[in-house]
């Protein structure tokens, strides 16, 4: 278990304005995703947390460590502190072989525990053929590998992994998530990932915090905050959400079901508890819960597209006023034929509506 | 008429030890600058760089005054070898280290706050401690800068003729240099002597300044 309390405010500088970090958390053993736009303090909590970066007041508690603590004085050297770093650079030794770099690791060990430890690691990462290598004579994945399991050799009690998938491509994107998975399952010690993907904390994290601007604003289970962002600021804020106003037209607890408009269309709604007749309300719906037609019908809104993106399997099409739809490229190829002679329609369905407090996001 | 030789092997034997001690020196120095922060780092930056712009004769000066025979380490040094420190090799080993020294700590300095942050930090978290990261990480890392500033500082001292004279003194056989001895062998008109020491050391130098620029350009690839 990691428990951070930390403060640390950055004066107005020539080319930088005045910031302050200032977040508590717990991180329980899993993986928990820091998530939150760049210059939001999400590596310099990992920076902090290391000891790499000196708060200026709080508490750093890993286990029954205390790594940082202001009111005492604590404050343990790197050396001491038992977190294995992942940099986004990986940050292999240059001028040391890939065996090398883990032995580098590894020094606390007699020689003979040494070898069997490198030797079990290079197999898990499936380096072994490449042990002999220089960084520079490994690909972006294969240095990642190398460098996750050189972290891991010293045996860390967390780990902490900066923005590691940034600039993968999409197949050494999914070796990674396999390879954080694996730690997670064989690791019982709290793996914090700071990331800005958002499809990269639902396939890792149990958990997120969600950072904005030095603070977290909002945190949860990834599953509960994937259906539900609970308000339309995190929803925002987490991307990846059509954020309605509605009314409420009519509700029908006994059926929990209801009638709403939104987007000047009268749709059949979610079950709403809690709300009145008239009340002006948000609703959020994932782009993947929508549908394409080219016809008219229930809960269907006639519109014109305005542009799609082509992700790996997915098309995202936007339809403008918060009507972005992903669907598979098959479907899309069905439907982008018709679309332009038979016109488009974009389905909400009832069950993908899910209501959002108004309230800002908590602080 | 054979020429006498020794100057030469003196001067490289007195610009061996220098180059070893300015090494360790100025490494060290560097080090302390680019990695730490301390009261009076700034005193420390323009003193290791003072030698460099000080006139020889001014620093040779300030030598005899450190460590003359009526100075207290001179003083110290007789009483403990029973022979005074000035006018032997030993006091053109340490002018000249004098002079090696901000070469050193100049390019050394610039190689170690080159290094990438990540490196040090990544060996840190694996729980190497300061002396084995220095050794194992930065050094290697900043080893191509400091071999050329190495071999410049060499070079450097191979020639030093101001504060060596002042110090050391021009005793034929014991602490005449070859840049001492040319400036003997023009005066006294031995052309001859003057001519191959001249054109012994340019060759030495031009070696040795197109040996660090190789070190220095070959910085690209396997090592950063």
């Amino acid at each position: 278990m990691l428990t951070a309390a930390i403060r640390k405010t950055f004066a107005e500088g020539q080319d930088s304005a005045a910031f302050t970090l200032d977040v508590q958390f717990e991180a329980a053993a899993g993986v928990t995703a820091l998530y939150g736009p760049s210059g939001s303090g999400k590596t310099l909590t990992l920076d902090m947390i290391a000891g790499f970066a000196q708060a200026e007041a709080g508490r750093i508690l890993l286990d029954d460590r205390i790594l940082f603590d202001s009111g005492a004085r604590v404050n343990l050297r790197p050396q001491e502190r038992a977190c294995g770093y992942v940099f986004q650079n990986h940050a292999l030794f240059p001028h040391m072989t890939l065996r090398e770099n883990l032995a580098f690791a590894a020094q606390g060990l007699p020689r003979l525990e040494r070898h069997r430890r490198i030797a079990e690691q290079l197999d898990r990462f499936k380096l072994t053929a490449l042990a002999g290598r220089l960084p520079h004579q490994l690909s972006g994945g294969e240095k990642q590998r190398g460098s996750i399991a050189r972290a891991l050799l010293a045996s860390p009690r967390a780990v902490l992994l900066d923005e590691p998938a940034r600039g993968l491509d999409f197949a050494l994107r999914a070796d990674f998530h396999e390879l954080v998975q694996q730690m997670r399952a064989s690791l019982e010690i709290p793996i914090l990932l700071v990331t800005h993907d958002l499809e990269e904390c639902f396939a890792l994290a149990d958990r997120m915090l969600i950072y904005e601007a030095g603070r977290i604003v909002h945190r949860g289970a990834v599953s509960e905050l994937r259906s539900s962002p609970g308000t339309a600021a995190v929803a925002r804020l987490m991307g990846g959400f059509n954020v309605y106003a509605a009314e409420v037209l009519a509700l029908d607890p006994g059926r929990q079901s209801s009638r709403v408009r939104l987007l000047d269309t009268e749709l059949d709604g979610p079950h709403l508890p809690g709300c009145f007749l008239g009340d002006q309300i948000s609703l959020c719906a994932r782009p993947e819960e929508l549908r394409v037609a080219n016809s008219p019908g229930k809960n269907r809104i006639r519109v014109d597209l305005v542009r799609t993106k082509e992700r790996a399997q997915l098309v995202d099409a936007d339809f403008g006023s918060e009507l972005v739809v992903s669907v598979s490229r098959e479907r899309w190829a069905e439907v982008s034929e018709a679309g332009p002679k038979a016109g488009w329609w974009v389905e909400i369905p009832a069950a993908a509506l899910r209501p959002l407090s108004s309230a800002p996001a908590p602080r | 008429m054979s020429i006498d030789w020794f100057p030469l092997r003196l001067s490289l034997e007195v610009a061996a030890g220098a180059t070893a001690v300015s090494l360790v020196i100025g490494v060290w120095l560097a080090w302390l600058l680019a990695n730490k922060s301390f009261r009076g780092k700034e005193v420390l930056d323009a003193l290791t760089a003072l030698p460099l712009a000080l006139p020889p004769t001014v620093l040779g000066y300030y030598l005899l005054v450190l460590i003359g025979r009526s100075s207290v380490i001179g003083r110290a040094w007789e009483a403990v070898t029973g022979a005074p420190l000035v006018f032997t090799w030993r006091a053109a080993v340490i002018a000249s280290t004098l002079h090696a020294i901000p070469l050193l700590v100049k390019s050394s300095r610039a190689a170690l706050e080159n290094i990438d942050r990540a490196f040090e930090r990544a060996g840190r978290s694996l729980g190497a401690s300061e002396w084995r990261l220095f050794w194992r990480v930065s050094l290697p890392l900043a080893r191509r800068p400091i071999a050329a500033a190495t071999a410049l500082a060499f070079a450097r001292s191979l020639g030093d003729f101001g504060a060596t004279l002042m110090i050391a003194g021009n005793i034929p056989g014991r602490t005449q240099t070859a840049a001492i001895a040319i400036y003997d062998a023009v005066e006294s008109g031995d052309s001859r002597t003057s001519l191959i020491l001249v054109l012994v050391i340019s060759a030495l130098t031009a070696l040795i300044v197109f040996l660090a620029n190789r070190l220095e350009q070959r910085r690209g690839g396997a090592v950063l």
